[in-house]
């Protein structure tokens, strides 16, 4: 027989957080900050290592970051790192098996209890942390 | 090594940075924001032992859960043995060799060598 | 007898409030566009959408619409089906760019006049709308789905297992799975993971480990302890979203994931 396309969604369809609910959208927002944070310390250790030639290659560092792209990639760190870790909380407590809903009867329309409101509250929270997290932030860091 | 192992070990060194990276964030608003990136102060940061050795193990465990983080995410968008094992033991080397790099800022500025 | 007629007698007077039957207009056919994605991998034909004017009821379902193609316009078009009542689990399909049961959707509810259906993703197309559950039906059988237990066997003197209907509902829900597929068509680690267990699987890992008649549980917590295991759930809960019968394979996974963490026992 010939051979058969495995006709998978590939990385454009594991990347769409545009289907299937919430859930999802964390589930996006969770791999893509986490990539960044990832990009973030890389590019942050090689950063901090330039305080061991002195203080004037420390300086020349720090004034690269010190424009208002600068501080709008530490904006981002920030909204990222809160919302990382936040629904990072959530899923670690979910993926142990806890308040994801007690299995039952199922009835029609069979919502899924583990789609419960609390997972979304934790979501919607994690998202608004991380919001007024770069608020507070954008303030501090474009305020002086 | 047993895939629930790392597992656990992912979820382990992410409990074990919320709390280091949070105090990490705010020692920059205990003082002005630029203020606490002057050089003086970060070099006097990293004079302070107990921070230093903080920032120490922030550096492993973030680069163990990132690199592995990273594992996670390549083992899941291609298969095969030789691209598995080869994601398995390069995603070890990057956590070594940032490790490394880092903790070499941390000891030489530590011991005043700059 | 005697209970029925009594219910007989009680049975009230229409009231006032009960609503007058339907004009017939509401159920005068309409006519909708109904676009079939045809393609034959084996004659290597590439994707293309042949359209269809359907006439359709309030009650009709896409399969329903689907099989008037076959029955009036071009019966070349690949589908499979059985039981037409959401129970067999054949005729998974992407209707309007979400995976549903053809035959427990109606074209109503889609709110368009535009059907759009293709064959389920993540699993290989056969021809037309009709898709391949080898891999599904292989890794299912790999979480062992049956009972597992010595006393099981009919014996002289063996005696039933008695179960409370607390022990039940610890699994029934999972069992209700009618290994349609859908699931896995959602999930975003199927997408691009062809090693990977899936939902469905996963799920059915759960079904038996929770069923307290079972003493499989090690062996099958072994199974799914493997790097395209159950660790590559990251609790998207895409597929939950889409399960068509309310199994819920992703509380099933992550109550799963929580005796390899120690969560519980
Ligand atoms: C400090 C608090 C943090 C917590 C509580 C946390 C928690 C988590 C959790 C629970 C996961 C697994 C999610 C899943 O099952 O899909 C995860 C994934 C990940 N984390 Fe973190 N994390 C933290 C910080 C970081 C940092 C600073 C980085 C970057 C260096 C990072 C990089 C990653 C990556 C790359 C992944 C993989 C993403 C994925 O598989 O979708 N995390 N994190
Ligand atoms: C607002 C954002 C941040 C700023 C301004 C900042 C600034 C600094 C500074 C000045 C140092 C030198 C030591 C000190 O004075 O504390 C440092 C070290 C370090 N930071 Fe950050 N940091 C930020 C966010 C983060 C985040 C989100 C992470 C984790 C992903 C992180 C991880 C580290 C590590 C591991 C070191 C030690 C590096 C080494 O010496 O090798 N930082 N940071
Ligand atoms: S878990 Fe639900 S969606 Fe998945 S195969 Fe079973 S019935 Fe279908
Ligand atoms: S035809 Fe059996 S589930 Fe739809």
């Amino acid at each position: 027989m010939a051979e058969r396309v495995a006709n998978r969604e590939g990385i454009k369809g594991m990347a769409n957080p545009t289907r299937y609910g919430l859930e999802r959208v964390a589930y996006w927002l969770q791999r893509i900050s986490g990539l960044g944070l990832l990009a973030y310390l890389i590019g942050h250790i090689y950063e901090t290592s330039t305080i061991l030639n002195g203080k004037i290659a420390w300086n020349n560092m720090l004034s690269l970051t010190e424009t208002p792209g600068g501080h709008l990639v530490l904006v981002l760190v920030i909204g990222m790192c809160v919302f990382h870790t936040g629904n990072g909380i959530r899923l670690m407590i979910s993926e142990g098996g806890k308040g994801v809903g007690k299995p039952g009867q199922p009835e029609y329309p069979y919502r899924a209890s583990s789609l419960n409101s609390k997972q979304r509250l934790c979501i919607w929270v994690s998202i608004a942390l991380a919001a007024l997290a770069m608020m507070y932030g954008a303030g501090v860091l474009f305020g002086d | 090594m047993r895939e629930s192992i790392i597992m656990k070990i992912h979820y382990g060194t992410a409990l074990g940075a919320v709390a280091l990276v949070a105090v990490h964030i705010l020692m920059r608003l205990s003082q002005k924001f630029s203020d606490s990136l002057q050089y003086q102060n970060v070099l006097a940061n990293y004079h302070f032992l107990p921070y230093a050795l903080m920032l120490e193990v922030i550096l492993v465990l973030l680069s163990v859960h990132g690199f592995n983080g990273l594992r996670v995410i390549l083992l899941e968008l291609k298969q095969g043995a030789t691209y598995e094992r080869a994601i398995n033991y390069g995603s070890i080397a990057a956590m070594a060799i940032l490790i490394a790099y880092g903790s070499r800022t941390i000891l030489m500025a530590g011991m005043g060598i700059s | 007898m005697a209970a029925i007629t009594a219910s007989r007698e009680e049975k009230p007077e229409p009231t006032k409030q009960t609503p007058p039957p339907a004009p017939a207009v509401e159920s005068a056919p309409k006519t909708i566009t109904l676009r079939i994605s045809r393609s034959n991998p084996s004659e290597n034909s590439a994707a293309k959408f042949d359209e269809f004017q359907i006439p359709v009821q309030k009650w009709t379902t896409v399969l329903e619409a689907i099989l008037h193609v076959k029955q009036n316009l071009d019966h070349s078009v690949a589908v499979r089906y059985s039981c037409r009542q959401a129970s067999c689990g054949s005729c998974g399909m992407k209707i309007n760019g979400r995976p549903r049961l053809a035959c427990y959707t109606k074209v109503s509810e889609l709110d368009s006049n535009v059907i759009t259906v293709e064959p389920m993703s993540n699993f290989p197309i056969i021809r037309d709308l009709a898709v391949d559950f080898k891999q599904l039906f292989s890794t299912h059988k790999k979480m062992k789905p049956f009972i597992i237990n010595e006393g099981s066997e009919v014996q002289p003197g063996a005696k039933e297992f008695i179960q409370t209907p607390n022990d039940l509902e610890k699994f029934l829900q999972f069992s209700y799975c009618i290994k349609c597929g859908l699931c896995n068509s959602a999930c975003p680690t199927m997408a691009t993971d062809k090693s990977f267990i899936g939902p469905q699987g996963l799920a059915q890992a759960y079904r038996y480990t929770a069923d307290n008649r079972d003493e499989g549980k090690k062996g099958r917590l072994k199974i799914v302890d493997q790097s395209h295991g159950i660790w590559r759930c990251h609790f998207a809960g895409s597929c939950s979203n889409v399960c068509p019968k309310g199994v819920d394979p992703a509380m099933a996974i992550q109550l799963l994931r929580g005796y390899l963490l120690g969560f519980r026992k």
